[in-house]
């Protein structure tokens, strides 16, 4: 076959496939990728997920702690990892760089190169024993090259597929002379002739995640990254924060092993600079992930002293203001505003000396055991190849270009684009975009979403109810990782002696493909009713085996697990004995268990296709347009006359949109849509039901209407605030914000023809009040400057901050106001500007403004002759009642509360009701589209399906026992417990649907008549007598 | 104090599968070594956790006890369940002390999933401390009898337990400390001479006469309490028709 060789992507191919064909293809498969896939594949589509990693995960996963919330990174993302992998619907190419797209939507041709792993995939079991065997250590990628890892590697121990893969480093590769791993793997899954191979995919659309690079602090020598040992990159940092870090979670020095106790964070590292090699943009996530590092760094080292050197702090997200005050007012922390330098290293303790400066004590030097540059956010690697792979266009700073008004749209129809590669963007927008992405690809791929996707059959249950349990139990070695510290034989010898065991066995990987279907062979052969598998965490693996349950015909919930790996062998290692009795003791608890476990049904429940959007501004007629594209009715209900919201009073946007003219376009297209019901004045009344089944009424000009539908969509919008300081409302010339815009865009001479105006920042939000940053004021105020400069550039404005929070892409605006000789003078909260009448030097009746400047030293006053105040955005008045009505939270500031901060930005811990737009926190135009469409997406993997799987492990009640005190009731926030009237009187009664299987109520129930099932009181209690067994006094 | 070095502490821990599971995983693939005395148990919320869990296990012999969840407002689910978890476990605890049973063997503590080393520093810190406590009863001075009565006495509340915290002692901190506080105050040392001091001492009082009429002065040696406190306790029994004196023999039985 030497005349297949064809050159291609500089590399040598020799296979070629082609015939593949799918939906939609994800390129990048990072967090937002990973999103996207896993929307689309559960809307309908058949998707290909592509990574040029090892692995999936992306940026994500190197990752220690995730902000403002702390948690894990891995710990959140990897659950994520495991349900694309088993997803029937998606396929994972990782190590595979996209080629060439050709063709347009709805028919593209993708070809992929995928570089050889010289693994054969399909039989490597993962064992890991080739690694542990390699000679060859070469810096870690995954650990940023701070520790080793060998030449054949899995990249991370979460990574999808979790196979190894051999590195250029190799021995062998790089001169045939090691074939050590050959040598030592049982499966023969090692192959040096693995070429690259080309593949030939055919799609209906792509979505480009392909994330971002963090910036290389390199490219600017005074940085001294690389020169000086203990300066590292805050990506650098991230791992040595990490359990699973280069030192374990220990913060050391590379120069000595020692633990840094005085370290110094320096802002802005290639970023807001327009000197060569940085950036001009602002990066939007770095302030925030700094002040983590500081709080986990404090965790880590209570006396540890942190020291910030910052510019604005952009504290502009949900949350993250209360995260900032969190940080700042930790012990020896110090948030240091100045500009710095490093200046040089301590040739003996290879320390660190920083210049700076302050207003009071002038320049200082200071040395520090550590410096980490907060380093930006760059185009991801080979931007402009990709961006010519795909014949997209990208923006003057190497990002994807996009539709202004749809930030997931590029250049070229059917392509769109989520994540990083739009801009610096934080976790949450990344997932906002795939989501939003992934509704779009919906919207494209409409008529044959279903065609391709496959749902998973399985055969009839058999009934073992009646049975006595037989229990099989199944010991994993999992390679070495258990059986090199629990006696495994032994464990399975004393499987036998266990009443109700008739079955048990050893295996090397039980989480194996072929070992799930010799364990479903023997449940159908061997008359199992009940498995236990004693390996690793049930946290990720119950779902596959209990599906392996399903598949040989036995009810999924006859399963338990006996976790003899993260809590036995793991933990345990030096104590083999002692470990191997505890493992027989954890089955012998989980077979105790088992026997009392009880068939449960998940319930099937039929779902309404429609959906009730309630708001109809920017937001709510985004999402309403984008859901009743794929084929669903819409009802759209705004309380005002008119559609549009606060857009209404938005006349244009930093880049230069006219709004009202987008706006009507989209209020046209509203009202034209066939599925689109629109009611204006209207109001809820009521609101019933649950996810799938939902029961609204609307209150519309004098007529109550019932409407019926499976999904919910909140997007309430908010109000700004009406300031009661600086002389608002007493005095004309002073204004909010919008409403100086609204001057500006009517032509009001006394506005636009103003000699001198003043702007306030932080009216009403930043306080104790209101403990949050509103976001948008920032960018509106200086849109509304630049708009005044480009009508009169005579005119003085003057902007009065405290942090200016042009973040992202709109530090360019900042800039480019300050070059046009808008005055920027910060105040601190302590020092507010202050306003009154008064009159200038030559009799004109002006405002006077008094504001203490920092950099000269003196109170300013201030000539002005209008006062624009940015005002707060204030969460919207019917939030309480919508909450109430839909059963959805709200935060601490009253915007609604998202189910998770990071990776559920847009659904509600209740099932089947999303959010989107400012009802969920102060967001611009452009966000608050990516969000409609992201809550659009997610409402398809609902409706996509007919039916609706609620879990089987829910509470019931055994109304015998129910004394009707209520105490279940009350505890019960889901409101799944009422009662209901028996012939023996009012008795609790659980809606399954509701309930969300914490078992609370069963705890404060006096009598335990309600049980959580899965977990009853008979279950656990057997579980905790058999832990002792061996010794009761009972 | 047991200074027993052969003693192998038997501890069983009951978590909720959101944080504190998450931890003990992450714990494990951190490879963070703790000591193999503890098993345990998963749960959905730590809300889960019933006082008969944690009385079964002291009745079977656990010398610890270990409850773990989510940091206080962190819990997976809306309804908070783990400040419930605490509020149980705290009243058991104190139960605990005023019987004479070490409150020290049940532990209540906040993992998050992230938080692998403080899992295992959880697990050295409790295993310690139960060894230093000694084996149940033996570590209190208490023989098998005593301890078993307790426990029983205890168990047989727990209806009545249940109720009083829901509707007397449902309190509501934002801090650890501020519960301990509470815990460890006046008003709390009010609310249990009110609503369990009697029940408990009467509980004891009939499982003891179960077994064979008794004097007063024996009842007393047993339970620890004054003869004066005893005859209360017996008469006003007696009135509420659950015991008769049986004169012959000068003793209490059950009626």
């Amino acid at each position: 076959m030497e005349k297949d060789l064809k050159k291609a992507g500089g590399q040598l191919v020799n296979n070629f496939t082609v015939g593949d064909f799918g939906d939609v293809m994800v390129v990048g498969g990072g967090i937002s990728g990973i999103q996207a896939a896993l929307d689309l594949a559960t809307a309908g589509f058949k998707v290909y997920l592509v990574d040029s990693a090892p692995t999936i995960g992306g940026h994500m996963s190197q990752l220690d702690k995730t902000f403002p919330t702390n948690d894990c990174s891995m710990c959140i993302e990897s659950p994520k990892f495991v349900e694309c992998n088993r997803h029937p619907n998606i396929e994972i190419i990782t190590y595979t760089e996209i080629d060439r797209i050709r063709g347009k939507a709805g028919d593209f041709k993708v070809t992929l190169i995928k570089k050889p792993r010289y693994i054969i995939e399909s039989k490597c079991t993962g064992c890991t024993v080739c690694a542990e065997y390699c000679p060859v250590e070469y810096p870690d990628k995954f650990n940023q090259e701070i520790s080793k890892n060998k030449a054949i590697h899995i990249y991370f121990a979460q990574a999808i597929p979790l196979k190894p893969y051999i590195d250029e480093s190799c021995r062998y590769l790089q001169g045939k002379t090691c074939t050590i791993c050959q040598g030592v793997c049982k499966s023969d899954a090692i192959d040096f002739t693995q070429t690259a191979e080309k593949i030939e995919v055919k799609v209906g659309a792509v979505i480009l995640s392909p994330g971002f690079e963090p910036f290389d602090p390199r490219l600017r020598e005074e940085y001294r990254y690389g020169e000086f040992e203990n300066v590292v990159t805050s990506m650098d940092f991230e791992r040595l924060l990490c359990a699973t870090g280069p030192y374990e979670g220990e913060i050391l020095r590379s120069s000595d092993k020692k633990h840094p106790h005085k370290i110094a964070w320096i802002h802005c590292v290639g970023s807001r600079q327009v000197t060569p090699g940085g950036n001009s943009y602002c990066s939007a996530v770095c302030c925030t992930y700094t002040q983590k590092q500081v709080i986990l760094t404090k965790d880590h080292d209570a006396e540890a002293e942190c020291t910030i050197f910052h510019n604005d702090i952009r504290s502009y997200g949900k949350d993250f203001e209360r995260f900032y005050q969190r940080a700042e007012n930790l012990p020896k922390v110090r948030f240091i505003r100045s500009y710095t330098s490093i200046v040089k290293e301590n040739p003996e303790t290879k320390n660190v000396t920083v210049r700076y400066s302050t207003y009071d004590e002038g320049i200082k030097e200071e040395e520090f055991n550590m410096v980490v540059l907060s380093v930006g956010l760059t185009p991801p690697n080979d931007f402009k190849e990709l961006a010519d792979k795909c014949g997209i266009e990208l923006t003057a700073h190497g990002f994807c270009k996009v539709n202004p008004v749809n930030p997931m749209e590029t250049s070229r129809p059917g392509i769109f684009v989520s994540g990083a590669f739009q801009g610096p963007v934080d976790i949450p927008e990344s997932v906002v975009t795939a989501s939003g992405a992934g509704s779009q690809c919906g919207e494209l791929l409409s008529y044959r979403r279903g065609k391709l996707s496959k749902e998973r059959v399985y055969p009839p249950e058999r009934d073992a109810a009646g049975e006595e349990p037989r229990v099989g139990v199944y010991v994993c070695h999992c390679g070495a990782n258990i059986g090199r510290v629990v006696d495994v034989p032994s464990a399975v010898e004393y499987a036998l002696t266990l009443p109700n065991v008739v079955h048990a066995e050893d295996n090397l990987f039980i989480c194996s493909s072929e070992s799930a279907a010799m364990l479903a062979k023997d449940i159908r052969e061997r008359g199992l009713n009940r498995v236990v598998v004693a390996a690793c965490t049930p946290r990720t693996h119950e779902p596959l085996f209990r599906d392996t349950l399903r598949e040989a015909g036995i009810n999924q919930y006859y399963f338990d697990m006996a976790n003899i790996r993260e809590h036995c062998s793991w933990v345990h290692s030096k104590e083999k004995e002692a470990a191997t009795q505890k493992a027989k003791e954890i089955i012998r608890m989980a077979v105790a268990r088992v026997c009392h476990l009880e068939p449960l049904e998940e319930f099937d429940l039929p779902l309404n296709k429609r959906v009730l959007v309630v708001g109809g501004g920017v937001a709510g007629m985004t999402s309403a347009l984008s859901i009743a594209n794929q084929g669903h009715d819409v009802y759209l209900v705004e309380k005002d006359t008119d559609l549009g919201g606060t857009a209404r009073r938005i006349h244009y946007t930093l880049e230069g949109l006219d709004v009202q003219a987008y706006l009507h376009d989209l209020t046209k297209k509203v009202y034209q849509h066939p599925l689109v019901h629109v009611y204006t004045d209207a109001s809820i009344a009521e609101a019933t039901g649950y996810v799938g089944n939902f029961t609204t009424k609307v209150e519309s000009q004098g007529r109550v209407l019932e409407i019926k539908h499976g999904a919910t969509v909140i997007a309430t919008g908010a109000e700004v605030y009406r300031p009661t300081e600086y002389l608002y409302g007493e005095d004309d010339r002073v204004m909010t914000h919008l409403e100086l815009e609204e001057e500006i865009a009517k032509g009001n001479e006394k506005v636009t023809g103003a000699e001198s105006i003043v702007m306030i920042q932080c009216v009403g939000c930043r306080n104790e009040d209101r403990n949050y940053c509103s976001r948008i004021c920032c960018s509106e105020s200086i849109k509304n400057a630049l708009k005044l400069k480009e009508i009169n550039p005579e005119m003085d404005i003057y902007i009065l901050f405290r942090d200016i929070r042009t973040y992202g892409l709109k530090e360019d605006y900042y800039r480019e106001a300050a070059g046009k000789d808008v005055r920027f003078i910060r105040y601190e909260p302590e020092a507010k500007p202050e306003v009154e009448a008064g009159e200038s030097d030559e009799g004109r009746p002006v405002l006077k403004v008094i504001v203490p400047d920092y950099i000269l030293g003196k109170k300013l006053e201030i000539d002005a002759d209008i006062v624009a105040l940015a005002a707060a955005v204030v969460p919207s008045e019917e939030r309480k009642e919508i909450s109430q009505f839909f059963k959805v939270t709200l935060g601490p500031d009253e915007f609604f509360q998202e189910a998770h901060a990071k990776l559920r930005p847009v659904d509600f811990g209740a099932e089947g009701v999303y959010m989107c737009g400012i009802a969920h926190y102060p967001k611009l135009i452009s966000e608050t589209v990516s969000q409609a469409y992201g809550a659009a997406g997610r409402v398809l993997t609902l409706l996509s399906h007919d039916t609706f799987v609620a879990s089987g492990s829910v509470c019931s009640v055994n109304e015998d026992y129910c004394l009707s005190c209520g105490a279940c009731i009350a505890a019960c926030k889901y409101g799944a417990i009422e009662f209901h009237e028996t012939p023996q009187g009012r008795k609790a009664f659980v809606n399954p649907i509701l309930c969300k299987g914490d078992g609370l109520c069963n705890s404060v129930c006096p009598t335990g008549a309600i049980q959580l099932k899965h977990y009853t009181d008979e279950e656990l209690l057997a579980q905790i007598d058999a832990r002792f067994i061996d010794f009761s006094i009972r | 104090m047991s200074t027993d070095s052969k003693f192998i502490p038997k501890m069983i821990g009951i978590i909720c599968n959101w944080c504190c599971y998450g931890g003990a995983d992450l714990c494990g693939v951190s490879r963070f070594q703790y000591p193999p005395y503890i098993r345990l148990v998963r749960v959905m919320c730590s809300a889960r956790v019933d006082m008969k869990h944690i009385l079964r296990a002291f009745s079977n012999g656990a010398d610890g006890v270990f409850i773990g969840g989510c940091h206080l407002s962190d819990c997976h689910y809306i309804t908070q369940g783990n400040y419930y978890a605490l509020n149980m476990v705290l009243v058991v605890k104190k139960i605990m002390e005023y019987m004479g049973i070490s409150p020290n063997r049940l532990k209540i503590e906040w993992v998050s999933a992230g938080e692998g080393i403080r899992f295992a520093n959880v697990m050295n810190e409790f295993g310690s401390e139960i060894k230093s406590l000694g084996p149940l009863g033996k570590g209190e001075g208490m023989n098998e009898e005593e301890l078993k009565l307790k426990l029983k006495a205890i168990s047989t509340l727990i209806p009545y337990i249940r109720v009083a915290i829901n509707e007397r002692l449902r309190v509501r901190f934002d801090t650890m400390e501020e519960y301990e506080q509470f815990y460890d105050g006046e008003e709390f040392a009010r609310l249990y001479r009110e609503l369990f001091a009697d029940k408990l001492a009467i509980s004891q009082i009939i499982l003891l006469l179960r077994e064979k009429p008794l004097s007063t002065g024996e009842i007393s040696h047993v339970l620890g309490l004054t003869p004066s406190e005893i005859s209360r306790h017996l008469t006003s029994s007696a009135r509420h028709g659950l015991l008769r004196y049986e004169e012959s023999r000068w003793r209490f039985a059950l009626a």
